[in-house]
């Protein structure tokens, strides 16, 4: 198995879709409840896997595509079939996901075996039967977005007009049709003239769910901008830009780079923003720019190893967040495969653990704790005991139900509210 | 790299040695975190070049935290400036990661011990550095604190800092000076004008931080080291028509 490199719930939550460093993507299914054992939940089970995206070379540069797969977004589902956009650094595909579970049976101009008939020897017409057969999941390219980023691809979103979406390297923000793959529409560029200055890239970028006028894109400098596509066709001024003024006691030299925002995720109620730097996760109200309304630490203990973490890279690492369906909780994932949820309405949280040793099936997981100084409790870990290449980047909620799925490198966990 | 249960204190305990230590003490060893930092950075940048494409990102955030730092050295004024040769400006835009996989292992083994930009000025001028002034520094300043780190970072299980922070850095330098003047050609063979665009944009960024005045190859004229860098000469200056051509076509 390879390291999993996203994770996203379908619109339903009836699906969840991981994709992997290798260019594939894992597709599960949530089975529907057994009447003759009610009290277990639906669990997940693999429904299709498909290579989405191949390894491919630049001739121009010299330097090799990686199939990993940066995102799946779901596209709303409109028919029988299922749809997702997944894209690597520099491609974005439309797969279509389908079920065949009859086949046509009696052709007139061809056998079985799909040969044609010798026209002699059709002597009668007959109807085509359908016949049942064994459930296929098929899944095919349907579009391929290709050549539109000179730089790495970092998000996609689709619009709540069902129609658009966006694609956001490091510099610029493609504004794509779906059923056009040939013309995509440059919505921000950030690229300076000289790119000797250039000091800022942008990390992250999301449609509003329900105005399919605006979307936000967050910067390695710690600020959003939000923009509104009716102002201009190029949105390169911002209609509103939220930055947290610094505090100046806490400035260090990695003051920057902790700020650098990995990941925006838009509430479902369309009022709030989420924003995940290194060390925290702040909620923001759209109407208020200055500062955020909500911050959470996601493991604070961190910041005296700052350098050590800067010397071996992990300070780059880029964390993903979710909100919960109902808007009340929020999740983000830290190292030692720990992951972090965060109740906004009673401002309690809990530290959890994805591991084979910690979580057999059914069982409730045990919070964990990181003790932070002093005389070290049992069950807790302490800060040097961590395990910083087991790091939980890519979490994802359930849009209604509290089923949550966790990527642990190369493992997928999913877990779900006990049942009472 | 990260070794479980190592305890660090690097920055980590910034204010805590600003607060503890007397005066004096105090100053140089933030210089000295400071400069190692400085360092640090500067040796990712350059290995970020040898992958696959780098990450933009990771590269502008190493970049930014380098302005800082010279900028703050600067207004301190630890920093020397150095007269820019007359090819200065052409010269920035030599690869920087060539130099150093240019100078033999010879010449890496020699680096000098420097435990300032002062002593590395004089050193300069008086023509015992070779290759690129970004890379002399690099190279020589970075073994330095294999030295002087072990004073800073004394506080817990010296032996196991000294040795970890010193493997690493090995492994740097292992991949290094693996590549000796004479497999430079096969190592460009590889190497294309993509190279020279993120090197541009690196050492641009690097020259608007007042860091490298690279005096280039051209300087490269000592006669204790003559084979190799004029090997490492000729190498690079057709790998300049190849990209010219490639960049004009």
């Amino acid at each position: 198995a390879d390291i999993i490199s996203t994770v996203e719930f379908n619109y339903s939550g009836d699906l969840l879709a991981t994709g992997d460093k290798g260019g594939r993507v894992v597709i599960f299914q949530r089975e529907q409840e057994n009447k003759s054992r009610p009290h277990s939940r639906g669990e997940y089970n693999v429904y299709s896997t498909f290579q989405s995206h191949e390894p491919e070379f630049d001739y121009l540069k010299s330097l090799e595509i990686e199939e990993k797969i940066n995102k799946i977004r779901w596209l709303p589902q409109q028919n029988a079939a299922h749809f997702l956009l997944s894209t690597n650094d520099k491609t974005i595909k439309l797969w279509k996901i389908s079920e065949r579970d009859k086949r046509a049976e009696g052709y007139n101009l061809k056998d079985e075996d799909g040969r044609l008939r010798d026209p002699f020897r059709i002597t009668a017409l007959r109807v085509p039967i359908l016949k049942p057969m064994d459930l296929m999941v098929e899944a095919s390219p349907r579009r391929i977005f290709a050549n539109a980023h000179t730089y790495h691809i970092n998000s996609i979103s689709v619009n709540s007009d069902h129609e658009t979406y966006l694609s956001a390297d490091d510099l610029r923000i493609n504004l794509w049709h779906l059923e056009i793959t040939d013309r995509s529409f440059n919505i921000v560029d950030i690229k300076p003239a000289n790119m000797e200055e250039l000091t800022e890239v942008i990390t992250a970028a999301e449609f509003h769910p329900h105005h399919c006028n605006t979307f936000v894109y967050s910067s390695s400098k710690g600020t959003i901008r939000l923009c509104d596509m009716r102002s201009s066709a190029l949105c390169d001024r911002h209609s509103k830009f939220f930055e947290e003024p610094e505090d100046p006691s806490s400035r260090s030299f990695f003051s920057e780079i902790i700020s650098s925002i990995s990941d925006v995720k838009f509430s479902h109620s369309g009022r709030y923003m989420m924003t995940r730097d290194y060390l925290s996760v702040k909620v923001w109200d759209l109407n208020m720019e200055n500062r955020p309304v909500e911050t959470y630490q996601v493991h604070e203990y961190l910041r005296s190893k700052l350098c050590s973490l800067y010397e071996n890279d992990c300070i780059f690492d880029k964390f993903e967040c979710c909100w919960n369906g109902s808007d009340s909780a929020i999740m983000t994932g830290s190292y030692n495969n720990f992951f972090r949820m965060f109740d906004r309405n009673t401002r309690r949280d809990i530290t959890l653990e994805a591991s084979r040793e910690s979580s057999k099936p059914r069982a409730i997981l045990k919070p964990r704790k990181v003790c932070t100084g002093g005389k070290r409790k049992k069950d807790e870990i302490s800060v040097d005991s961590l395990d910083f290449n087991k790091k939980i980047l890519h979490t994802a909620w359930h849009p209604v139900e509290n089923i949550i799925a966790v990527a642990a490198t190369n493992n997928l966990y999913i877990f779900q509210d006990k049942i009472n | 790299m990260f070794v479980r249960g190592l305890k660090r204190k690097c920055f980590d305990g910034e204010e805590d040695i600003e607060g503890t230590l007397a005066g004096i003490k105090a100053i140089p060893s933030y210089n000295l975190q400071r400069q190692s930092l400085l360092d640090m950075s500067l040796v990712k940048l350059q290995l970020c070049h040898m992958l696959v494409e780098p990450n933009l990102c990771r590269s502008v955030l190493i970049a930014n935290t380098v302005r800082q730092i010279q900028e703050e050295m600067t207004q301190d004024g630890t920093w020397q400036m150095i007269n820019t040769q007359s090819t200065g400006q052409a010269s920035l835009d030599r690869l920087v990661s060539t130099d150093i996989l240019c100078r033999s292992s010879r010449e890496q083994a020699e680096g000098k011990h420097v435990p300032g930009y002062s002593t590395f000025n004089k050193d300069f001028e008086g023509g015992q550095a070779q290759g690129s002034l970004e890379t002399m520094s690099t190279a020589s300043s970075v073994q330095a604190p294999r030295n002087l780190q072990s004073n800073v970072w004394e506080m817990e299980n010296p032996q196991e800092n000294k040795g970890n922070f010193q493997k690493s850095l090995d492994q740097i330098f292992e991949t290094l000076e693996n590549k000796s003047p004479n497999s430079v050609e096969d190592l460009f063979s590889e190497v294309d004008n993509s190279y020279y665009d993120l090197d541009t944009m690196l050492t641009g960024m690097m020259s608007n931080t007042k860091m490298g005045h690279c005096d280039g190859l051209e300087t490269f004229s000592s006669p204790t080291t003559a084979t190799s860098s004029s090997n490492c000469k000729s190498d690079l200056n057709e790998l300049d028509h190849i990209v010219e051509i490639l960049v004009e076509s």
